[in-house]
């Protein structure tokens, strides 16, 4: 049954960089079925932009390996979603092609950085999409948007052909409305590649179970604390609830380094994106430089003009934090700090087989609403910590106030994915009942 | 005034893929980028895979220099541009490289066998190749079909003393090399050395972009007596990199603009760290050239000289041991001192020359079939024919065909009688005393001989007919 799907959305939302009109599909899994894909994620023929005016042009020669998985499953591979520029931003207004806007109200932000993929799926233009998440990225856009999506383990999905952000953190994963299709979709696309070196031979292929009678829920308190809008903390707790109502048990648990994760995460993310965005230097992406300046000031120009401010200015952090005399103040320390996140989750994963918690500590904000890049980088404080660690994290909306939507988080220990999306299955069974 | 030399040198691996990569790394007859591939390019999402075979070749150096192999090492990012650097950093090793602290064996100037330590060996990528258009061009071309070809950085012990000593050890190094079959020398390109010079007690200096053993020697010969000069002139010698240009035979310097670069070394995120210690016990290495040399001269005979030159290169050592039945002093001579010189001086390539026949031309000298002089004869028409690619005839054939072979001296009374009538003088001079006259005779009635005559025997008839009185 492989043939061609016609694809022609109203993307009111602005929801892609990038639609294909006719797009091909095969037999598979996913026969036929309309699938987005973040612009961060290659794709050999269709322009991957990253929302950068810098890969404005950029056609890749080759698929990513979930791309191609994707494709001999059978999936209409219909669009390039919109993001923050190369991922960086949390409510994907930092994208050179203007910001996506929120299905559940158009006056707010959809999250991000996917938040193009979020909201195709929210929009029902698409029933699948692909996000990644380096800080939250999947999490804070499903959070808002209200759909499910699923932050895998690091080292379950291939990040081969994913534009680099920040290699030790992101990993790709589903966005969709259903935790059943989040996991049919993970089904597909966690195979092993062994062009991945940070990879295990660990494929997910799992149907979602609800019967979660005496699973262990950990609730930290550092997830309720400071911060937290109230009224998300009471509907997660809400939703926490419901869960022990199917014959879940909670236990209180610690993070204690939680205190630093944002400043690791942010020490982190910003070193390794300054090397993975140097690469962008006019010579082959982006228009030519300008040959009569000395290359030194060539590229300096060029880069100037080509990203954008956040982007200039996490490039500059991470160079600074990277720097001779204070790599060691900065990236030694952010190292530590996020060993001790590890050791803080392996610790309360032994009294719980899950941690929850609010995904977000507010709902969406509106757009334009944070001018401040420390008020943006403080909501993330409630997503990093799984990416530090580099456990499984899914949100699935558990409510809505004032009509916007509240996600709620679940996180496991490393290849436990299944019982992360477990868990999810049973909740969204049990309210939708 | 102490010279003090350490260098650094990059080895190109010879494996048959690259270091990330499944790309073919015989790229040199080949197109500009026709070896390339979205990892060695560095596109975005591509993500490097590392190769075994490299990691093993650089243990099996590790294992041959003595060296030890840390449980764990790791990749690093080192960052910069330069526009033949596709990722915009170099995949190498940084604070945790595969091997540190080894030994090379090397004679000092004075013929004394000395050591000199290596402080550690890394893997790391080539970078690209950049292109310069002639004629003021506006522009550069890059060609990446070098990007991602393993190197090997060797890094040593300022332990050297002298241009000539560093020129010894990296003889030495290379010869290590081929002998692990992990570095092919032919290659163009494949070996780049850094060194650093300093007189004692003054700054270093680094000098970069060295391609050559002859251009090591030379530029480190340029830097003492520059230095030297300096010295002399009550200046001092400045902290500084230079380079190397190889055409003029003088270094000169950087001026600071590729100096002083903060590379921001941090782990490679999208490699694992490196335990390979647990490889190195099962790595079998081949006999190392000290080891041959000395088995040579137990098991043949021969002299240290010619066991350390037959052995200096494995593709001669194998030569020679296939001809040593024949008789192994006479082969040593014939293959270090007769056939090296006869292959330099045409530019040849012991792997060109088929052993069966020079094993053959020895059977005829061990026979005494024919003098020395006309094997000699006899072997240059045999590697005239190899080099231009014809058949290599057998050498009775050639002795057949240029009646070649050895007579005794009586065949050459009449030549000997001819000879002192047309050279009175000499024959004068040898009534007088002049030894060096008899000499002279037997010369020339070898080349009225075409050497086919034991000039020994010769020397005999010659003396005899003297002294009867000629003529």
């Amino acid at each position: 049954m492989a043939g061609t799907l016609d694809f022609s959305p109203d993307d009111r939302y602005n929801a892609f960089i990038t639609t294909c009109r006719q797009a091909p599909f095969s037999d598979g899994a996913l026969a036929g079925t309309a699938v987005a894909v973040k612009d961060n994620i290659s794709t050999a023929g269709i322009r991957t932009t990253c929302a950068s005016r810098i890969l404005e042009s950029y056609v890749p020669p080759y698929d990513a390996y979930v791309v191609g998985l994707l494709r001999k499953a059978g999936a209409a591979i219909v669009g390039k979603t919109n993001m923050d520029e190369f991922g960086m931003g949390t409510t994907t207004e930092t994208s050179a092609f203007g910001p996506t806007r929120n299905p559940a109200d158009p006056s707010r932000v959809p999250g991000g950085s996917s938040g193009g993929s979020a909201a195709a799926v929210a929009a029902d233009l698409v029933p699948m999409a692909l996000g990644t998440d380096t800080g939250g990225s999947i999490r804070c856009p499903a959070a808002f948007c209200g759909i499910v999506g699923l932050k895998p383990t690091y080292g379950r999905v291939s990040r081969y052909g994913l534009v680099a952000y920040a290699n030790s953190l992101e990993q790709i994963g589903p966005m969709t409305r259903t935790v059943e299709d989040a996991s049919r979709l993970m089904s597909v696309i966690a195979k092993y590649d062994p062009r991945d070196s940070t990879m295990l031979d660990r494929p997910y292929d799992h149907r979602p179970s609800a019967d979660i009678a005496g699973l262990r829920i950990g609730i930290p308190e550092e997830y309720f604390g400071e911060g937290v809008d109230p009224r998300v903390a009471e509907t997660v707790r809400n939703a926490i609830a419901v869960l022990e109502g199917l014959g879940a048990e909670t236990v209180t648990v610690s993070i204690p380094g939680m205190r630093h994760a944002l400043a690791a995460y942010y020490v982190i993310c910003t070193s390794e994106a300054s090397s993975n965005l140097a690469r962008f230097d006019g010579v082959r992406y982006g228009p030519a430089v300008d040959t009569r300046k000395t290359w030194h000031e060539a590229y300096q120009d060029l880069r100037e003009e080509k990203f954008g401010t956040e982007v200039r200015r996490r490039v500059m952090l991470g160079t600074f934090a990277l720097s001779a005399g204070y790599a060691g103040r900065y990236y030694a320390k952010a190292q530590v700090a996020r060993r001790n996140i590890m050791q803080d989750f392996e610790r309360a994963l032994r009294d719980a087989d899950i941690i929850a918690g609010p995904t977000m500590p507010t709902v969406a904000f509106r757009l334009g609403e944070k001018t401040d890049p420390l008020s943006m980088y403080l909501s993330d404080i409630l997503t990093v910590p799984a990416n530090l660690a580099g456990i499984p994290a899914i949100s699935v909306p558990c409510g809505r106030i004032d009509g916007l939507p509240v996600g709620l988080q679940l996180m496991g220990r490393q290849f436990e994915d299944e019982r992360v999306v477990d868990a999810a299955y049973a909740y969204e069974q049990e309210v939708r009942a | 005034m102490k010279t003090i030399v350490g260098l650094e040198i990059h080895v190109q691996l010879a494996t048959t893929t690259k270091l990330f990569c499944g790309c073919s790394t015989d790229y040199r007859d080949d197109e500009p980028n026709t070896h390339c591939c979205p990892v060695c390019l560095g596109l975005p999402g591509a993500l490097p895979r590392l190769n075994k075979r490299a990691v093993e070749y650089g243990l099996r150096v590790a294992k041959a220099l003595d060296m030890k192999v840390p449980e764990e090492s790791e990749f690093a990012r080192k960052n910069y541009f330069y526009p033949d650097l596709p990722k915009a950093y170099q995949i190498t090793q940084y604070d945790k490289p595969l091997a540190v602290e080894g030994t090379v064996e090397i004679e000092d100037d004075e013929g004394h066998e000395k050591i000199v330590r290596i402080t550690r060996v890394h893997l790391e990528e080539d970078p690209g190749r950049l292109v310069h258009v002639a004629g003021g061009s506006k522009y550069s071309l890059v060609d990446y079909n070098r990007s991602g070809i393993p190197l090997l950085e060797i890094v040593t012990e300022p332990d050297m003393r002298s241009p000539q000593e560093a020129r010894r050890f990296l003889n030495k190094l290379r010869t290590v090399l081929e002998y692990l079959g992990v570095f092919d020398g032919d290659r163009e390109g494949a070996l780049r050395v850094d060194a650093n010079i300093s007189l004692e007690g003054s700054e270093r200096v680094e000098v970069k972009n060295i391609s050559s053993y002859k251009g090591v020697e030379k530029a480190l010969t340029f830097e003492v007596t520059r230095q030297k000069n300096l010295l002399r002139r009550g200046q001092k010698v400045t902290r500084e990199t230079r380079h190397f240009m190889e055409g003029r035979g003088i270094t000169s310097s950087a001026r600071g603009k590729e100096e002083e670069h903060d590379y921001r070394y941090f782990p490679e995120p999208d490699l694992r760290p490196l335990r390979v210690a647990g490889w190195v016990a099962e790595i079998d290495l081949p006999e190392l050239p000290v080891a041959r040399k000395n088995r040579f001269m137990a098991q043949f005979g021969i002299s240290l000289n010619h066991a350390r030159t037959l052995t200096g290169d494995p593709k001669l050592a194998d030569f020679y041991e296939e001809i040593a039945h024949v008789d192994p002093v006479l082969a040593a001579t014939w293959v270090a001192d007769t056939l090296l010189g006869e292959l330099n001086y045409r530019d040849m390539s012991i792997a060109a020359v088929p052993a069966d026949r020079i094993a053959e031309l020895l059977e005829l000298l061990k026979e005494e079939t024919i003098t020395d002089a006309a094997g000699v004869q006899v072997l240059r028409e045999m590697l005239d024919a190899c080099a231009r690619g014809r058949p290599c005839e057998r050498p009775v054939a050639i002795v057949e065909r240029e009646g070649l072979a050895r007579a005794t001296g009586g065949e050459f009374t009449q030549i000997v009688q001819a000879v002192i009538a047309a050279n009175p003088q000499a024959v004068e001079d040898y009534r007088t005393g002049k030894k060096g006259a008899l000499n002279f005779l037997v010369g020339q009635v070898m080349k009225e001989t075409r050497g086919r005559a034991d000039p020994r025997e010769l020397g005999r008839i010659v003396s005899e007919c003297l002294e009867i009185g000629g003529v």
